[in-house]
């Protein structure tokens, strides 16, 4: 019997080799966060993905990192990205011209679960770059407005000039049944809104903590307390989820970098229900 | 276990001087031989032209953090155990091209690294080296994303199998269940024997591959005496191991003791060299790597051999994850010995004692599973 991989038979596709992408436009959105709008070279092809998945997105030479896409999933011609500016590759991302080649691979990992929300409250906390990997969600959630209960939004940032998509969130607010509650950690001389972390504005939200579907982003130590809060809520643990981060150098589960104990994150994550990753939130150093 | 238990197809007797035809006839159906022989101070798996590079009439002695070669005066061809190398370096190479970026003009254009990989012949596994084969298997194979390089690699390796005849004092696959009497997954398996019927080989053929070359080897009939001489091999390897590890809801206490002061007192003694990742026949952790030439029209994306030993391993923007040298031994082990079997259904450990033997201050998987037990807080009432 001839061996199946004589010299010339191909291999099947290597989940690690990128397709390339070209970058339409970069938006500053606050100092240190940019958003990337990519498309195919042809233009034509559509990149479907759910809310909270995410792409590997590389600068040629430089590397590749995991980033969600924060785009609205009804237009999956152009890849949006929300970027916050921290290192090396994401340095690079920032420097591209319009037209630049750009390499993606995904989308991969698990979603927020959306459809599961029909009929209910629908929470959501972000911290930071956290609302980057929500906005997907509202989108869809302001497409079939009807179908939910009430809808809140919980932002905690820096400060007023490190709030995202503000023109946006403010235009879902005015138009739509949407309830914004913002919160700094640094107030200006001309913010009147409120000033401290976002975990706080838990307490005093009007939802109905047995109604609600709860959707938690950002780092890891402030979606450990807005657990804390929904919980003191009466927000069922199966009912919580949170996105989880870690070192992702594959996205596919063959890398390693990724594993919370038997969790590949970049596979059975990055968006988990609570009460399945729980045990693991509390080990440090995990 | 994951090895399959169908039986070899045939089985023949292989005079010990004409072991060189083996090597012929693998070279005849295009498999380029690797085979143990000695490089410096060790046994370790290289391609092989002739049978005289084989270590023959050499053994070792091995204890924590010790590996010695030593001669034995019956020159066994395989009277050695484990060295460093196993066939992962092989399957699963340390630093593999992935893939290659080229700019023409304002064009680029992304080249995959599809070339297939060479057919070859792993000689002198062992029981748990094809037990850590199989587990590979699951680790690169899990649908819908696999690795094709390595895939490939299977495909064109033929795998032959080698009966230990001895123990070191660092094995303990009797305890992970996975030797060390060879069960199946290889083309061929040879058990070396010397006794009054002279020095030879009972040759099993375990696949249609396996028993093609067979056939084509200068063999003679194999007799129950043979095949009970034979059996008398791995039962003194099976008598001579003394290293156990107690393997029974290992997992339950390895997570329920994750934040048992022990960790520090192993912490406080591992290096964190990596050593033991490098070793093992099972670990799979991989990194990339960018490069670009001086003009900056041509990248290259490398895949390199990982270790959850080092510190960026789990680098996130802000700093590691795993900063303390006990949260990054408890991740090895605790993996190894417990997450594994939630991830792929199978320990990652095949109780091969490489890692014992290599780690550089004789740290022992054995003993740190069994000091954590010794120590292990009461069970949790389940659900926290
Ligand atoms: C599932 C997921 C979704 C993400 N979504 C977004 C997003 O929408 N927007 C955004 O701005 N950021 C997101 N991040 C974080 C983003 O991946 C990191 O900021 C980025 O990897 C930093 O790379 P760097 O080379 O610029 O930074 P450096 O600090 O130079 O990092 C060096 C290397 O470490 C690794 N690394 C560093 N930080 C992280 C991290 N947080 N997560 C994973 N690997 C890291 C990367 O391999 C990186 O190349 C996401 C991370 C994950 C895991
Ligand atoms: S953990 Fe150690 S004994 Fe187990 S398979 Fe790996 S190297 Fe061998
Ligand atoms: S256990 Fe030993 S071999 Fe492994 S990292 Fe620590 S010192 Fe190195
Ligand atoms: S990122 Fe590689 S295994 Fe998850």
């Amino acid at each position: 019997m001839a061996s199946l991989l004589e010299p010339g038979v191909a291999l099947r596709p290597d989940p690690m080799v990128p397709r390339l992408v070209t970058l339409e436009r970069t938006r500053a959105e606050t100092a240190d966060t940019f958003t990337m709008e990519l498309v195919a070279p042809d233009g034509v092809t559509e990149f479907p993905f759910l809310p909270g998945q995410f792409n590997m997105v590389g600068a040629l030479g430089v590397g590749e990192v995991p980033i969600s896409v924060s785009g609205d999933p009804q237009t999956p011609r152009t890849i949006v990205h929300t970027t916050r500016e921290v290192g090396a590759v994401t340095n690079a991302l920032k420097q591209l011209r319009p037209g630049a080649a750009l390499t993606l691979r995904g989308p991969y990992g698990t979603a927020w679960p959306v459809e599961a929300c029909s009929g209910h409250d629908v929470v959501l906390i972000a911290g930071g770059i956290g609302l980057a990997p929500l906005r997907p969600v509202i989108y869809e959630v302001m497409r079939q407005r009807a179908r939910f209960g009430r809808f809140l939004v919980l932002y905690g940032t820096r400060s007023p000039e490190d709030i995202l998509f503000a023109k946006e969130l403010s235009r879902w607010r005015s138009q739509f049944d949407m309830e914004l509650l913002v919160t700094v950690d640094r107030g200006t001389e001309h913010w009147r809104g409120n000033v401290g972390v976002v975990t706080k504005l838990v307490a005093r939200a009007p939802f109905e903590p047995r109604e609600t579907v709860a959707m938690v982003c950002g780092p890891e130590v402030m979606m450990r307390f807005a657990v804390a809060e929904l919980r003191a809520r009466g927000v069922a643990e199966p009912n919580i989820h949170v996105s989880l981060e870690r070192n992702m150098k594959c996205g596919v589960g063959l890398c390693g970098h990724c594993q919370l104990r038997g969790e590949f994150i970049c596979r059975s994550g990055p968006v988990y229900s609570y009460d399945r990753v729980a045990p693991l939130f509390e080990v440090r150093e995990l | 276990m994951v090895i399959s238990d169908s039986r070899p197809e045939r089985s023949a007797v292989l005079d010990a001087r004409d072991l060189g035809s083996l090597l012929e006839a693998l070279q005849l159906r295009g498999y380029g031989p690797v085979g143990p022989t000695i490089v410096g101070d060790a046994v370790v798996l290289r391609p092989i032209a002739g049978v005289d590079e084989l270590p023959s009439g050499v053994g070792d002695a091995q204890e924590p953090g010790s590996y010695r070669l030593a001669p034995r005066d019956d020159g066994r061809f395989f009277g050695h155990n484990l060295g460093p190398s196993s066939a992962k370096r092989f399957l699963f190479p340390p630093v593999r091209s992935l893939w290659t970026a080229i700019r023409i003009g304002p064009q680029v254009r992304i080249e995959a690294n599809d070339d297939p990989p060479p057919k070859i012949a792993l000689i002198g596994l062992r029981a748990c080296d094809l037990a850590a084969i199989a587990i590979q298997d699951r680790v690169f194979g899990r649908e819908p994303y696999v690795d094709p390089h390595y895939q490939a690699a299977r495909e064109n390796a033929l795998l032959i199998a080698v009966n230990c005849s001895q123990a070191a004092a660092t094995c303990f696959c009797a305890s992970m269940g996975t030797g060390p009497r060879v069960g199946g997954g290889f083309d061929l398996c040879l058990t070396e024997l010397l006794d009054a019927g002279g020095h030879r080989f009972l040759v099993e053929a375990g696949s249609e591959k396996g028993d093609q070359v067979l056939a084509d080897l200068p063999t003679t009939v194999a007799t129950e005496r043979d095949r009970r001489a034979a059996r008398a091999e791995s039962d003194r390897a099976q008598a001579q191991i003394q290293r156990r590890l107690d393997t029974d809801g290992l997992k339950d206490v390895l997570y329920r003791n994750a934040e048992h002061p022990y960790w520090n007192t192993v912490g406080e003694r591992c290096l964190a060299c990596g050593n033991c990742t490098l070793v093992c026949p099972t670990c799979f952790c991989a990194t990339v790597e960018d490069a670009s030439d001086l003009t900056g029209d041509r990248t290259e994306r490398t895949r390199i051999w990982d270790s959850c030993f080092n510190l960026e391993f789990s680098y996130i923007h802000g700093g590691s994850v795993r900063t303390s040298t006990a949260a990054r031994y408890r991740q090895w082990i605790t993996h190894k010995l417990g997450a594994w079997i939630e991830q792929f259904g199978t320990s990652g450990c095949v109780g091969c004692g490489r890692c014992i033997a290599w780690c550089p201050v004789g740290i022992d998987i054995t003993e740190e599973a069994g000091r954590l037990r010794s120590e292990d807080r009461a069970p949790q009432p389940v659900g926290r």
